[in-house]
């Protein structure tokens, strides 16, 4: 038996082949480059990498406009529309993510524990701590996550598809586990979501393997084939079908796929959210698509009722429950869970209007998201024994701020002392509720007219009721940063009240170190009593991408017209 | 003046650009900023009326100084501005009172230096308010209207959350939720019609989807969705609710611009775009909508008889005109119609000055309880006039403009709905109770002591209301340049809607 080696389209392939060449490059780049440099070197070569990949994107743009796409590694992948749009938006929202990723603030710490192996609270954490050591580990695993992502929803089978679901995971289970402060909360949250992700992978593979016995390839096309014709073995391809959803149903944290999404969002490092919370969905809802789109079109009257089910309990369970969240991550989480729900009914439209809608929906909500998680990173706890307010020294900021200042309470008053930031965030949060000249509303009006064009109305019906009761929850923010007093200190009899110096036993209290520099390593986020919320000044990296994704926001609220048309005309799917 | 230059594009972005100026004014601007907002509402005041001069009052009925350009034509959406004599004697009558506003928001604020760079971003959303109004009484386009019917709630949610009194948190949120509530269920509304209608990209005009053949239960469903919006946002009875909350707590120019200008996009939404969009959904829901605005009527002007709070009471006095207002529409008589037209223009006169000068009083007591007020008359005699003749054109006395419209709405009723027009003379008469009845408990008796110091209004606060009562003065005593701009849409809305008109005799002789 001879092998013939495939014919491989390179060029087709240039915007992953980048990015993970470059995160591989990154890791030599640990090896071997001296400690001083190496997180220039580092930032250098992910944002060059992220640029390359965006440029590249757009050198395939019109070919694949103008012959409908093909396909690549014999039908492994298939680089058509969707793919380039959506590895354009990861692309871009990545570059982004990673503004606020490598944003040190004024106090000169990122969001990483310095040395993410050691036991929390413990000398050795401390001791990586004062000699200032950075994870500069976090750009390539960065840059392998966001290749995964690129490639899930260019794949053309189903085996391609476990692997790229497999790089983008691993690296953000890493990542969630790595945050710098609380980071008991952190690991915890890494354990889940990797526990969680390993059960729904194992499922999505179940799934892969049932499909593989009814069709007897894993080729979408194929597999579509198969399904068209009728067979004595339709359960197997209706378990496996949906197994394989529920595969990626828990990758965009749909109810009830959702448990990890709080738990991850809150524990891991701000930024991280910020990334993984729009561009896992924007990879996973395009891979969503993709399956459901080309390879299940002709079961929809089955898979209606579960994906029906899904979106409803997504969008009602969603927002019920960010509607009683007190922490500002939390919160975000819940309404992340909602927002895969609204997307949810553009996917079950099923119709061409409903494909462009997604993608826009997503490009509008990752926007949006990044900005916001970006502003949570730069909303700081600040001790107020460390250090007087008045002294805005950076010495002094790095000796006082603590973690972000999460909680909902220390938001209070926010819109006085930062107009700027309040106002970027309230714009953020008025395009999640989806109000009109802004991102979220056309975003909202594409999916729910694609739902209620496809004779899913009672869906998108579903959909206006809970994004109503959305707002509540969105403007109560508003009213928080703009019309509420902001409280100096909290009650003293809050939760979690312990003097700086005097650690206690336990995961869910302060735990403090001293050696003058106030409580560094707290583990929990109840607010301490002995906190102010201060907002510490961004090295520049991470207001760019606040302003940049606050502009895009108004702008595609604005003027869509020039994105829209870029995605519509070449919104179609290979077959 | 041409009718081709961009007059309401003009009016829409210059107070958007002069709020952008307001809000972002340079340090050394800003202690001049009411100065600027004054003089940034003034100027659109002279474009108004540079607008109307190219109006041709001739052909009230037809939408004229259109402007359309396509806007996002993925979906469907183009903006495109025009108005006919309603729109236009709407806009007029907006315009008008915004300068009022920010003469009023002049006294009610004080001096010192943190007050009035708060007072510059009142004035600023104040302003872009305006671009928002002239803009959605101007709107052709279903799905424009839509976005800026949703999008104003956002200033005026900061007027009131930001600037407002003790409760003014609860009663921003609820103005919100209650608004945006109602505009969800709209946009559903909209994006079906949309696709009932020949699509393409620029099938949301107004003129596109009107005469679209549609199946009677469809249409049934889109006419309510979009008159819950409208309902809500009108207020009427049972979704009123939010209203006195949002009138009690806002700044007395909120609420002047809240009832007396954006309750009337939803009356106006009700006859632009419910009457001519869903012809047969409107015939067939007019019996339960009467019954609803006769409810109104009688439920508003009760419950303001019942208040304790000043600016509450004027907010039920609203509820109850809108029951007339929404009566006249929906009785499809082009008396009724026209009437209905005029009466929001009136309202909008009447209530503001109400508003204006309820917050002149509280400003100087410190209180809205009407109870701790007394005998002002003798303290205060400018005011009490002023509140006098105010009040008197709520309670629509003969010679001031209220009355004709509401004699007009009656009157149309009458000829189509005897039963509902006679229960709504009953809102005649119970609004003598509460406006005499509150001008009796505020300025007659014995002037009270500690009153003694208090100061008549003064030359800026004379300026914020003297042009309303004498609008309505003129308008009363001669409503015909009014009434032309008014019915002739009122012909052809009856015309789009399949209804015979009735004529009313009596009318003839009564309001030429």
């Amino acid at each position: 038996m001879t092998f013939t080696a495939p014919d491989i389209a390179w060029g087709a392939l240039s915007p992953v082949l980048i990015v993970l060449a470059a995160g591989v490059l990154g890791v030599l780049v640990e090896a071997f480059v001296p400690d001083r440099v190496r997180r220039p070197v580092q930032l250098v070569l992910t944002f060059g990498a992220l640029v390359g990949s965006i440029i590249a994107v757009a050198a395939l743009w019109s070919g694949v406009r103008s012959s409908g796409g093909r396909d690549v590694l014999e039908g492994s992948l298939l680089v058509d529309g969707p793919t380039l749009v959506l590895q354009g938006a990861l692309g871009v929202l990545t570059l982004l993510a990673l503004l606020v990723v490598a944003d040190r603030t004024a106090t000169g710490e990122d969001a990483f524990a310095p040395s993410a192996a050691s036991v929390p609270g413990s000398e050795y954490e401390d001791l990586a701590r004062r000699k200032g050591i950075t994870q500069t580990e976090v750009y390539p695993l960065l840059l392998l996550a966001t290749g995964g992502m690129m490639i899930l929803p260019a794949t053309g089978d189903l085996l391609t598809l476990f692997v790229a679901l497999e790089v983008l995971s691993l690296p953000l289970y890493l990542l969630t586990g790595m945050a710098r402060r609380r980071r008991l909360l952190s690991q915890e949250a890494a354990l889940k979501y990797f526990l969680l992700g390993a059960f729904a992978s194992a499922l999505l593979i179940f799934g892969v393997a049932l499909l593989y016995g009814y069709a007897g390839s894993l080729r979408y096309s194929d597999i579509a084939a198969a399904v068209a014709t009728p067979s004595a073995l339709d359960p197997l391809l209706l378990v496996g079908a949906v197994l394989l959803l529920v595969g990626l149903l828990f990758k965009v944290g749909a109810v009830p796929f959702h448990a990890w999404t709080p738990d991850v969002y809150q524990g891991a490092p701000t930024p991280i959210t910020g990334f993984m919370a729009a561009c896992t969905k924007i990879a996973a809802f395009g891979a969503l698509l993709r399956v459901y789109y080309t390879v299940f079109p002709s079961l929809q009257w089955d898979l209606d009722v579960v994906l029906w089910t899904v979106a409803i309990a997504t969008m009602v369970l969603g927002t019920v429950v960010a509607l009683v969240q007190t922490d500002v991550k939390r919160l975000l989480a819940y309404s992340s869970i909602a927002h895969a729900g609204f997307v949810l009914t553009g996917v079950i439209a099923l119709d061409d209007a409903g494909i462009s809608a997604v993608l826009f929906y997503l490009l509008a909500y990752g926007v949006a998201t990044i900005g916001a998680f970006g502003i949570v990173w730069l909303v700081r706890e600040r001790s107020v024994s460390a250090a007087s307010d008045d002294d805005e020294s950076d010495e002094a900021l790095r000796a006082s701020v603590l973690g972000e200042a999460t909680h909902l309470s220390q938001w209070a008053g926010l819109g006085r002392t930062s107009p700027v930031l309040a106002g970027a965030f309230a714009l953020f949060l008025l395009s999640f509720a989806g109000i009109p000249l802004t991102a979220g509303f056309i975003g909202k009006f594409a999916v729910f007219s694609a739902a209620v064009e496809g004779g899913a109305w009672p869906l998108a019906l579903v959909g206006v009721l809970s994004s109503a009761a959305a707002a509540f929850f969105y403007v109560r923010i508003i009213v928080l940063m703009y019309f509420t007093s902001p409280a100096h200190e909290s009650a003293p009899d809050a939760p979690g009240a312990v003097e700086a110096g005097a650690p206690t036993a336990g995961a869910d209290v302060a735990l403090t170190t001293d050696d003058g520099a106030g409580a560094v390593a707290t583990l929990v986020a109840a607010p301490a009593p002995t906190t102010t919320t201060t907002v510490v000044p961004s090295e520049g990296l991470a207001a760019v991408a606040i302003g940049v994704c606050a502009l895009v926001t108004v702008v595609l609220g604005v003027f869509p017209t020039p994105v829209l048309d870029l995605i519509s005309d070449v919104a179609r799917f290979l077959p | 003046m041409s009718p081709d230059f961009p007059w309401l594009t003009t009016l829409i972005a210059w107070p958007v650009l002069g709020a952008l100026l307001l809000w972002f004014a340079p340090k050394a601007l800003r202690p001049r900023a009411r100065v600027l907002a004054l003089g940034i509402a003034l100027v659109e005041l002279v474009v108004v009326v540079l607008a109307i001069s190219a109006f041709d009052t001739g052909t009230a009925g037809a939408v004229q100084l259109s402007e359309t350009h396509q806007w996002i034509p993925a979906i469907g959406a183009s903006y495109a501005v025009g108005v006919d004599g309603v729109g236009l004697a709407l806009i007029t009558m907006s315009v008008l009172l915004v300068p009022l506003v920010v003469l009023a928001a002049w006294r009610e604020q004080g001096s010192d230096a943190a007050s009035s760079d708060s007072l510059r971003k009142y004035l600023a959303l104040v302003i872009v308010l305006e671009a928002f109004i002239v803009a959605v009484f101007a709107a052709r386009d279903v799905f424009l209207f839509y976005v800026l019917f949703e999008a104003m709630l956002i200033p005026v949610y900061f007027m009131i959350g930001g600037f407002g009194g003790a409760g003014r948190r609860y009663a921003a949120v609820k103005f919100l939720l209650f608004s945006l509530a109602g505009g969800l269920i709209m946009l559903i509304g909209v994006i079906a019609l949309y696709l009932q209608g020949p699509g393409g990209p620029d099938g949301f005009l107004t003129e596109k989807l009107t005469g679209v053949a549609l199946d009677p239960t469809t249409e049934k469903w889109l006419f309510v969705a979009f008159f819950i919006a409208f309902a809500i946002k009108a207020p009427m009875f049972p979704v009123h609710t939010w209203l006195p909350d949002a009138a009690e707590q806002a700044p007395a120019g909120t609420s002047t611009l809240l009832v007396g200008v954006l309750d009337k996009v939803g009356t106006f939404g009700m006859l632009t775009l419910c009457l001519p969009l869903f012809p047969n959904a409107s015939r067939w829901a007019a019996p339960t909508v009467i019954v609803l605005a006769v409810v109104s009527i009688l439920y508003g002007a009760l419950l303001a008889i019942g208040q304790k709070d000043l600016l509450r009471l004027i907010a039920y006095t609203s509820v109850s005109h809108f029951g007339f207002i929404v009566l006249g529409i929906f009785a499809f008589t082009s008396t009724s119609i026209a009437g209905s037209s005029f009466y929001m223009v009136n309202h909008g006169l009447s209530t503001g000055a109400l508003f204006l000068l309820a917050g002149f009083l509280v400003a100087r007591r410190g209180s809205q309880q009407i109870a701790d007020f007394g005998g002002l008359a003798k303290v205060v005699p400018v005011l009490a006039g002023l509140f006098l003749v105010s009040g008197l054109s709520a309670l629509s006395l003969p010679g001031l403009s209220t009355f004709v419209s509401e004699f007009m709405v009656i009157v149309g009723t009458f000829a189509r709905h005897p039963a509902a027009a006679i229960v709504a003379t009953l809102g005649v008469v119970l609004a003598a109770i509460y406006v005499l009845w509150t001008y009796q408990r505020i300025f007659s008796g014995p002037p009270r002591d500690e009153f003694s110091g208090m100061r008549d209004v003064s030359a800026t606060e004379r300026w914020a209301v003297a042009p309303l009562v004498a609008a309505m003065l003129v308008l009363g005593f001669v409503p015909a340049p009014a009434l032309d701009l008014v019915r002739p849409p009122a012909s052809v809305t009856l015309d789009v809607v399949g209804v015979q008109d009735v004529p009313s005799v009596a009318l003839e002789g009564s309001d030429q």
